[in-house]
């Protein structure tokens, strides 16, 4: 067993043991940290595909944004001081067997599909040809984001203050 | 066994099927946002594996960025949305909540 599956195989139960984590956790502050170590977990999991910056991205964006943003939530939207913070799931053996099912198909197409898997050579940054494709290949779609992350923004902060009209 | 194409995919069943487990059964609408998360965590993942190992080269790597980039504007979004929701009826548990408006 070699040093990069060993790796490998560290990452991916840090992301599926925390996933599990988040999603059974009746603390959501609790659920919420898990799901930092699952973002860590998937950044790592992007190095050992060779995707430097979009590991580099995965921990800015979601680790420094979003779940910031969902703490932020949890805690506007729970009375923290007086009522503990718990939440309880419903339908969960339903759930179980449905997902139960569902993951057997998607396991069994996965495994049963032809996969064409070749290993290519590992470049050694990517950042210059994600640039590079950004902005010839991608431009329109890239701007296109821009302008979504901006109505994205607007839209939020209005929609959150809506209470003097 | 080495690791390869199938095991990159294997975790990432694993994270969509719990995801999709997380927003079918928490009650609270912060936690149904961080199974979403994880969904889009998970097809990230692929978008990763499949240009690793076949032929995408680095487009794989670009759609896997759009797909952050539109995590972003949805959690900002979708906080917004819950943040009026609690600010509405009280509480943010999404069995509940059977009203469009008060």
């Amino acid at each position: 067993m070699e040093l990069y599956d060993i790796i490998f195989y560290l990452f991916a139960a840090i992301t599926i043991g925390s996933a599990i984590v988040v999603v059974n956790s009746k603390n959501i502050v609790h659920a919420a940290f898990s799901l930092l170590l699952t973002f860590f977990g998937v950044s790592g999991i992007y190095v050992l595909l060779g995707a430097d910056f979009i590991a580099v991205v995965q921990i800015m964006v979601y680790v420094g944004g979003i779940l910031i943003l969902l703490l932020f939530g949890v805690m506007l939207t729970n009375r923290i001081t007086n009522v503990d913070i718990r939440s309880g799931s419903i339908q969960v053996i339903p759930a179980i067997i449905g997902l139960a099912i569902f993951t057997a198909i998607l396991f069994w197409t996965m495994t049963s599909t032809n996969w064409k898997s070749e290993k290519f050579e590992l470049p050694t940054t990517t950042a210059f040809q994600i640039g590079d494709i950004l902005l010839s290949e991608y431009v329109l779609i890239f701007e296109l984001l821009g302008i979504l992350l901006l109505i994205a923004l607007i839209g939020a902060a209005s929609i959150a203050r809506r209470d003097k009209e | 066994m080495e690791v390869g194409l199938n095991h990159f995919l294997t975790v990432s069943v694993a994270l969509f099927a719990l995801g999709l487990y997380g927003v079918v059964t928490r009650k609270n609408a912060v936690m149904v946002l961080m199974g979403v998360e994880l969904i889009l965590n998970s097809a990230n993942i692929n978008f990763v594996a499949f240009s690793r190992f076949g032929n995408l080269g680095i487009n794989g790597q670009i759609y896997a960025l759009f797909v952050i980039i539109l995590a972003a504007a949805e959690a900002a979004i979708a906080l917004a949305i819950v943040l009026n929701i609690y600010k509405t009826f009280a509480n943010v548990n999404i069995d509940e909540i059977k009203n469009l408006k008060e």
